[in-house]
């Protein structure tokens, strides 16, 4: 059993809720180091909530957060987040490498000016996602799937030891999502855990080693191959195995061996 | 030392208005632009307070008053709106109200309170060469001079020290805050300098037009560049040149420097949109 | 009271009934500080229509406004169409520039031959008290358009309040269904203009409204509602003005309406501050009081399971469900008082636990259980699509049993106490 303070995260009872309605309730984590891990849940189930309450954007009713043995609120340099696109002001005065550098800024600390090494790491950012020729491109003039990349090489231009990343997947071209999935490897190769938010079943074994499936409890948590079954699934998305056409796309073999529900 | 007229009005002008621009460019890009008009009319009560408090009608007093007023709106225009009340509806309950407060504080005291309401509106630009800061019996030049130069170094020095959490708190403020950055102290920063620099822009251009001098750089530059850095740079230099062709157009048509301005301003503004836009279609 | 106080207070009153009235639809449809702009934006109409016609008479006067009103409309629409330029950016630019050349023009009024009168302050505070008969029935004759105005377009002006895709899907002209209602709020703003000022106007525009919201949801009654408030405002400010010697009429009618607001904030029955808080306490008191129910049966079963007593100490509340002892603690004692708990000496740790009674676990059971459906009911919402309640109990039991959440402890036997 290691100890907390080795494990990038340990999450103890996090209960969430709006009014009265739980949208979280006594989820319990911990997250081995060095893994691509995935959640997965039916719409609405709270994973977005998770992530965003893990690091302290919406308060919670109860429940411990550490990331490796320490409260978030000590430790936000080591933490990179990539949020779903939306809340950002497309039309703002500036280009590629600068949002980018703006990952470095938890580094330099206050008043500290951006130099040489933030533009020397943003721009391996940038050559790490396929962007390095957008760098001096106005933000307004990229595609949805380009402003996704640069979300992420600002995140990586961070250097965190953990990330967490919301739904990186949506809505992105074929391109993108290469782009995305060999930045996930590069990540694990070099020891980082990364936490996504994924919404598409049929790509879970292809991407992650670890998967959490979350539906306002965590269901399962564990090694892809032990968690991500007929099972598991229907607990999370469906007491019968009414998603039949759901699981079919996620394991066509196992159903065969399905009996009824 | 006496200084030409001409030239201590002209440099009055293009610091208000540069100082101005600076700290209005940030309110153009977080789409605040009406709080920094609903703070220019709500610190009026706070320069009348501190007069009737404290007696005097020294710089750094009126500049307390009104830091103190505009962060009570901006605090007041949050809180109204944590408890459910739409934001532009927020700002515009608090800052008529506490307008009027003032118009009343000035008016039934007006014996007690020196302040000229047509001061306060219009501005006294053409007065300043000659209101001397007097320190015993040497002059040390036009008091207007010091308090906006005082506090266009002031805006200056913090844009330039905090440039980058301004502009990620403008940018993506969800982010920042993940990243540890404290949005919500910066938003009150450039509030308390919001109210710094439009209590020392009074004195140019009175209350009315601070907000010409705080929105028309700012919106103007912004179609102009895709840098910040660029942007904020273009927003002091227009607000000056504005105040400049203000001030010439203001003697040649015998009206009031602070309209000229904001027509100025304007046009410029006009300019540049034609512009803008031609080259977007071309 | 004189004759002159009368004239002006059924002046401002009638103002104040029509800008509420108006100023509804403006809140409503996010544009509450537009009439701020729209009355800034007058005063060069105000001033060209003098240069032009040299009559100070309200009709010129108030065409020129209304003409610069539209102008600034306009201006507003193409600077947030052509450019990057956002709507707050659109409407200070507007209000600015317009202004500006306002006081341009308003000062080579000034110089003219009988331009003397029309000074800056009257223009931002009006001269409610200078308000003479004839004002008041061009008053009337506008604040009496306007509220027809509002009458006859009344199912139009509500659906571009509450759903404006709605009636566009409905095939009406929403669009210029906005436009009539930006030109009404031009007009509002005219009518109050020469006697009231124009910060005046942006305040009557904005407060009223806001305070009636206060009071109902619902637009048939908003409507009189600020009507009503403002006329009062107008009133209160008036009177009030008769006090001092030079007390300012305009400045006390704002002051009296945003006192009216705040009291309407505080104290409206059910959506004022008072009330909700009232309602939170309750609801917090409920709710703790069922979460507290829960923990303890949540606990006591985990025990059962395990062989272990049912004993429940304050620190393991604490520990395992974040209950804070400041409040566990006095609601532990009062339920013992009504027989839900007992107290009992945990021999281990020699401190004080806590055991539910038999009375105690027959109430508990039924908050854990309906607790537990309803989670597994959120957790499957997408396919149950009917909204909880004892309907869908049916479907949520074998989720319940799926999920080993079904509660055992104390099923079917009331009144019999744990092990």
């Amino acid at each position: 059993m290691e100890r907390v303070q080795e494990l990038p995260l340990v999450v103890r009872d996090l209960t969430v809720a709006y009014q009265k309605r739980p949208v979280l309730k006594e989820v319990s984590l911990s997250l081995p180091e060095g893994r691509l891990i995935g959640v997965v849940g039916p719409n609405g189930a709270g994973k977005s909530t998770m992530i965003k309450a893990i690091l302290g954007m919406i308060p919670r009713i109860s429940g411990d957060v550490q990331i490796y043995g320490q409260p978030v609120d000590r430790v936000r340099r080591t933490v990179g987040y990539v949020p779903q696109r939306a809340s950002v002001d497309w039309d703002f005065p500036t280009d590629v490498l600068d949002v980018v550098m703006m990952g470095r800024y938890g580094h330099l600390g206050l008043i500290r000016r951006p130099g040489a090494r933030e533009r020397t790491a943003a721009m391996e950012a940038l050559e790490r996602v396929g962007m390095a020729e957008f760098a001096h491109r106005q933000i307004s003039q990229l595609s949805g799937g380009q402003q996704q990349r640069v979300f992420l090489a600002r995140a990586l231009a961070q250097d965190a030891r953990i990330y967490f990343m919301d739904e990186p997947f949506a809505g992105v071209d074929a391109a993108t999502e290469k782009a995305i999935v060999s930045l996930l490897s590069g990540l694990k190769a070099s020891g980082r855990t990364v936490v996504v938010v994924h919404h598409d079943l049929q790509t879970v074994r292809e991407y992650f080693d670890w998967l959490v499936l979350l539906n306002v409890r965590v269901l399962a948590a564990g090694p892809v191959e032990q968690v991500f079954t007929p099972e598991n699934l229907a607990r999370t998305y469906g007491g019968r195995l009414g998603n039949l056409a759901l699981l079919a796309g996620a394991m066509p073999q196992q159903l065969r061996s399905l009996g009824g529900d | 030392m006496a200084l030409p007229a001409p030239f201590v009005i002209i440099a009055v002008g293009a610091l208000a208005a540069g100082a101005s621009g600076l700290v209005g460019s940030f309110l153009v890009l977080r789409r605040m632009t009406m709080l920094g008009d609903a703070i220019s009319h709500a610190v009026l009560p706070g320069i009348a307070l501190a007069f009737l408090l404290t007696g005097s009608r020294a710089a750094p007093v009126m500049v307390l008053g009104a830091a103190l007023c505009g962060l009570l709106t901006a605090y007041a225009v949050q809180t109204l709106q944590r408890a459910g009340v739409q934001e532009d509806a927020g700002m515009g309950v608090t800052f008529t109200a506490l307008f009027a407060l003032g118009v009343v504080l000035i008016t039934a005291f007006a014996g007690r309170v020196h302040l000229d309401l047509d001061h306060v509106l219009y501005g006294e630009i053409a007065y300043a060469p000659w209101d001397l800061w007097l320190v015993g019996d040497v002059s040390l030049g036009p008091r207007a001079l010091w308090t906006m130069g005082a506090i266009f170094l002031l805006d200056l020095l913090a844009v330039v020290l905090f440039f980058k959490e301004l502009k990620f708190c403008a940018f993506d403020p969800a982010t920042a805050e993940a990243l540890g950055i404290n949005v919500s102290a910066f938003h009150y920063l450039l509030m308390t300098l919001v109210s710094i620099t439009t209590v020392g822009a009074f004195d140019a251009v009175g209350a009315i037009l601070v907000v010409a001098m705080l929105v028309l750089p700012g919106a103007t530059a912004y179609l102009l560049t895709e840098r910040l850095s660029t942007m904020l740079a273009l927003a002091v230099g227009l607000g000056a040149l504005a105040s400049v062709l203000g001030y010439l157009l203001a003697r040649i048509t015998d009206t009031a420097v602070a309209g000229a301005m904001a027509v100025v301003g304007g046009v410029l503004f006009a300019l540049v949109f034609w512009w803008a836009r031609r080259r977007r279609r071309g | 009271m004189d004759a002159n106080t009368q004239w002006v207070m059924s002046g401002t009153a009638l103002l104040g009934m029509a800008a509420g009235v108006v100023g509804v639809l403006a809140l409503l449809r996010r544009r509450a500080l537009m009439g701020d702009v729209l009355a800034h934006a007058a005063l060069p109409g105000i001033a060209a229509a003098f240069l032009l016609t040299g009559s100070k008479t309200p009709g010129p006067l108030l065409t020129g406004a209304a003409v610069a009103g539209v102008l600034g409309t306009g201006a507003m629409a193409a600077i947030t169409r052509y450019s990057r330029l956002k709507q707050d950016a659109a409407m200070s630019l507007v209000l600015t520039v317009f202004f500006g050349l306002g006081i341009m023009l308003l000062n080579v009024v000034q110089r003219m031959p009988g331009g003397n009168q029309s000074g800056l302050d009257k223009f931002l505070f009006g001269q409610a008290a200078a308000i003479v008969p004839r004002d008041v029935r061009v008053i009337m004759v506008l604040a009496g358009a306007l509220c027809l105005l509002v009458l006859v377009f009344y199912k139009e002006f509500k659906l571009l309040a509450f759903d404006q895709e709605f009636g566009a899907g409905l095939g009406l002209p929403m669009g210029r269904l906005d436009l009539l209602l930006n030109l009404g709020l031009v007009l509002a703003v005219v009518t109050g203009l020469e006697s009231v000022g124009v910060v005046l106007m942006a305040a009557l525009l904005t407060t009223p409204a806001l305070a009636a919201r206060y009071w109902t949801d619902r637009l048939s009654r908003m409507l009189p509602l600020a009507g009503l408030f403002g006329a009062l405002s107008g009133v209160a400010g008036t009177l009030l003005s008769q006090v001092g010697p030079r007390m300012p009429t305009g400045p006390l009618i704002v002051l009296a309406a945003t006192l009216l607001f705040v009291v309407s904030l505080l104290a409206a029955p059910h959506r004022g501050l008072a009330a909700r808080l009232v309602r939170m306490a309750r609801t917090r008191a409920q709710v703790r009081r069922e979460r507290l129910l829960e923990a303890l049966y949540d606990l006591s079963e985990e025990a059962a399971s395990a062989g272990l007593p049912a004993d429940v100490t304050v620190a393991d509340l604490e520990r395992r469900r974040g209950l804070s002892p400041r409040w566990v603690g006095p609601l532990l004692e009062r339920m013992v008082r009504t027989g839900v708990v007992e107290r009992v000496r945990a021999a281990a740790e020699r401190q004080e636990a806590w055991r539910l009674t038999g009375h105690g676990l027959a109430e508990a059971y039924q908050v854990a259980r309906r607790e537990r459906l309803h989670l597994v009911y959120l957790m499957h919402q997408a396919e149950i699509g009917a909204p909880f309640g004892p309907e869908v109990h049916p479907q949520l039991e074998p989720l319940l049993r799926l999920h080993g959440l079904e509660p055992v402890l104390g099923r079917g036997q009331p009144g019999e106490g744990v092990g």
